[in-house]
This record gives C-alpha cells, structure tokens and sequence, in this order.
C-alpha cells in the first residue's frame, strides 16, 4: 500500500476515535443536567470506587512515603541537606506522587473492573435488555461511575497524601533519627493551601479519566470473551497513558500559576 | 399493528437486510424464521432501535417510530433476549421488575416486587427464586425469569428472540406453550425469530421466510407445509440439499 495512504488511514481512524471519546465524554457531562438520575447507581459507585479503594490506596501511599524519605535522606545526604526529608516528602507526595499514585492505582482497580463488567454486560445484551426497558446506558451505567469516581477521587488522593506523609514520617522519626514534634512541624510550617488544592484537583481530572476510560471502552466492546479482555486491557493502558499526559499539562498549569 | 416497509441495513460491505417488507397484524404472534446470518435479528433490533436501519420505515400501529423518541414506544414493549440478558448484579425479583423500579412506571418497591412474583408465578418459578441472584439459575429458569421481565408491564408488544435456545426439548416444549399462553391471555401483539420448527408449529399464527435479506415468503401457519417454495421446504425438513446453499 502506498505509505501515504496508509499514513493518511491512520491519522483519520485516530481522529475518528478522538471524536467518538469527546461525543462519550460530552455526553456523559451533559447527562448530568438531563434527568433521569439514577442515584442509588451513583452510591453503590461511590462505595465501590471509594471506600473499596482505601486499603489499596492507603498501602500504596504509606510505601511509597517511607521509601521516597529514605530517597531524600540519601540523596540529601551528599550536599548536606538531610534535614529537608519532612519538607520534600510532604511536597512530592502532594503535588506529584499522591495524585499520579492514587490515580495509576484507580485506573488498575476502577478502570479495568469498569471496562469488564461493562463490556460483559454488552457481550451479554445486558445493554441491549437496559435499552428496551426504557433505560439510557449512559444515564443509568456511565454517568453514575464517571460522576462517582470525579467526586471521589479528590477525598482518595487526600488520603493517600495523609498516608504518605506518614509513611515518611514513620522512617524519618524511626529509622533516620528525626525528632517527631520538628518533623509534623517542617511538613505543616512548609505545605501550602495551593499544594493541597492542586493535588485534589488533580484528583478529580485522574477520576474522571479513569472511570471514562472504563466505560468507554467497556460500551465500545468487541464480542466475546476475547472482546472483554481487549476492552480491559485498552481501557487500563488508556487511562494511565491519559492521566500521566493530563498530570504533565495540569502540572505545567499549575506551574504558570 | 406492525408494518415494515422497504428496510435496508448494512454493515460495511455486508447488506443484511435487502428490502424487508412485513405485516404483523394487531394481536398475532409473528414468527420469522431462517437460517443463520439471513438478518432475523438485525430486524428485531431495527424495530427496537438497537440498529438503525439505512432505509425504509417501521410502523406501529401507523406511526413511523424512526421518527419518534424511542422512549415512547419502548414503553408499549416487552423482549425475551436469547441468552436472556438478565441484569447479574441484581436478585431475580429486582430484575423482572426493573420497569417497575424507574421511569414513568415506577411503582413502590413492595409494590413493584409483588407484581415481579406474580409474573414469576405466572411463568412456573415459586417466590422462592425471587432472591436469588441469576447466575444462581438454571438455563431454563433464566429464559423464564427473562420472559416474566418482558411481560411485567403488560406489553402490547412482545419480541421473542431464540427463546428454545440451549434448551433441552421438554424445557423448550415448557417454553413454547408458556409463550403461546401469554400472547393469547394478554392479545399481545408478538413477533418471535426462531430455527426451531417445534417452536414454529407451536407459537405462531403467521409464519414469513427470511433469506438472503428479504422476506422469501410469508403466510398462515396452516399454510406453512404447503406453501410450495422450495426454499421454505428445504428450510422446515431440514435438507442439507436445495436451493439454499450449505457449506459442506
């Protein structure tokens, strides 16, 4: 085939699906002011992208607090500067690693039982059957998860912020000789409100992505187990590739700031 | 009253549908049969709206629902799914019910779970099964759960799509009559796709002939075994010789 066309091919499929994702996602947000609400959806979504992500959340922080303090503690180590540990914890993990962990580990838990469950009930007809009973599938699936998950992910990344400070707090005071009351002291006296409101908005964009992810790829669904798995698969790759790029460019927002 | 006029649908380079023209008068029970990949259910789906076909027109009881808000006339139908397509996150009573639970037709929930046990009672599954989740069911009892959710609003309108299939002969025997009764006791108006003649001879009034995407023929089950199109013949006996072509 000749290369120019197959280039040509390309770039309209992409632009094909870029348009399909922005048609899904405007959708999804102008079903947030077209009745019906489907709200006991959006609570059980809220459990399940919520208060079932804690315990993943909380573990991935506190790891990762303690070994970013050991990081710093060596790495400061070799111009002097140990004593920045408190400091440089608290501002990694709130403006970085917080959001982009929380949001990585969302889009692993959320995104791919998301995109399965969805996919499995397109496999199914299960979205077929919703259709005939009266029920919009973005109204009663989509909206409820994406809304869940853009609301929920700020309190998520809130604590795993909170773990992961502690993490460091632990190995600092416990392992590197920190003095408790000095640590809580630099980690509060150097946090600022803009640090916490960037890491939360940041949460709710890697919220949204995510679960649009899932259910995007989850209503878009080839057949059969194969397709299931396909769907699952792109959907995770999707949404971390997109909440990595949309962390960089939030990032740079904040930085202009 | 069903009427399909002219209806085209293609997918890519595949036309499904080449033309189908259909009457299904007001209180019969329609069956449409044909072989695999001759567009039976692309034509259901084109009438419920999960496929939106290229050309033609689909009405209802004169009006042409292409032009209508789905949500209008979806309310006036009721649609058993050949795998059954039940909801698998929610009890069996909550998923006959599902109409009763939202929308205009919402009902309380104590209301709306009596009747879904009534409706479970009406197709042979006692209270007991209400709670349980469908996974927990039988493939039997699945189609019947399916067929209680499409009758639980009273449709005037009923699609029945494969409903023997994967079913042993006497739960599909089960089925069938149970089929039969409802679209007699309710005067719903019923359009079943099917490759079983047992189901045929069982539920229909009028039977039509689908092939290659257009209705082949279409007439009164009484007519049905001497209807002299060879295609029809050969489809009913099930000959592997004929003019319809077999892969082999």
């Amino acid at each position: 085939m000749n290369p120019v066309a197959h280039l040509g091919r390309a770039v309209i499929a992409a632009l094909a699906f870029v348009g399909r994702l922005s048609i899904f996602a405007g959708t999804t947000v102008l079903n947030l002011v077209r009745p019906p609400f489907y709200l006991r959806e959006f609570w059980i979504a809220v459990l399940h992208i919520g208060y079932f992500s804690l315990p993943v959340v909380g573990l991935t922080a506190i790891f990762t607090g303690g070994a970013l303090a050991l990081q710093i503690y060596a790495g400061g180590a070799r111009f002097s500067a140990e004593a920045v540990v408190p400091q440089i914890v608290a501002i990694g993990m709130v403006r970085e690693l917080g959001p982009v962990l929380v949001g990585l580990m969302i889009a692993a838990r959320v995104t791919s039982s998301v995109a399965a469950e969805i996919a499995t009930m397109r496999v199914t007809e299960q979205i077929d059957a919703l259709v005939t009973l009266s029920t919009d599938p973005m109204k009663y699936l989509t909206l409820p998860r994406v809304l869940a998950a853009t609301l929920v992910m700020p309190i998520l990344v809130g604590v795993g912020d909170i773990v992961g400070i502690f993490g460091g707090f632990v190995v600092g005071t416990e392992t590197l000789g920190f003095n408790a009351a000095t640590y809580v002291k630099n980690t509060v006296d150097f946090l600022e409100p803009f640090d916490i409101i960037s890491s939360l908005t940041k949460g709710a964009v890697f919220g949204f992505i995510a679960a649009l992810m899932g259910c995007f790829y989850g209503m878009n669904s080839g057949r059969g187990a194969q397709g299931v798995g396909q769907a699952t698969k792109t959907s995770v790759v999707a949404a971390a590739v997109l909440i990595l790029a949309a962390n960089f460019i939030l990032t740079q927002a904040f930085f202009a700031i | 009253m069903i009427e399909l006029a002219d209806l085209y649908k293609s997918f890519g380079s595949n036309d499904v549908l080449r033309g189908v023209d259909l009457f299904v008068p007001k209180g019969q029970s329609m069956v449409v049969i044909g072989g695999s990949g001759t567009g039976k259910s692309v034509l259901l789906k084109s009438v419920l709206g999960l496929v939106t076909p290229d050309a033609g027109t689909i009405k209802v009881d004169g009006t042409n629902i292409l032009e209508q808000p789905r949500d209008a006339f979806l309310a006036r139908f009721g649609m058993l799914f050949q795998g059954g397509a039940l909801f698998d996150s929610m009890p069996v009573w909550q998923n006959v019910a599902f109409r009763l639970m939202r929308g205009e037709l919402k009902r309380p929930k104590a209301e709306a779970r009596e009747i879904a046990i009534e409706k479970l009672r009406r197709v042979g599954l006692g209270p007991d099964v209400a709670d349980r989740l469908p996974a927990e069911l039988s493939g039997g009892m699945q189609k019947r759960v399916s067929l209680a959710r499409a009758i639980a609003a009273n449709p005037e309108i009923i699609f029945f799509d494969e409903p023997t299939t994967g079913l042993d002969p006497i739960m599909s025997g089960v089925i069938n009559d149970l089929i039969r009764e409802i679209v007699t006791e309710m005067g719903a108006t019923a359009i079943t796709i099917t490759h079983d003649m047992t189901s045929v001879r069982a539920i229909a009034d009028r039977v039509a002939m689908l092939h290659r995407g257009k209705v082949r023929w279409e007439g009164a089950i009484g007519e049905l075994d001497d209807c002299g199109d060879p295609y029809v013949d050969q489809f009913i006996h099930g000959r592997p010789t004929g003019p319809i072509e077999t892969l082999r």
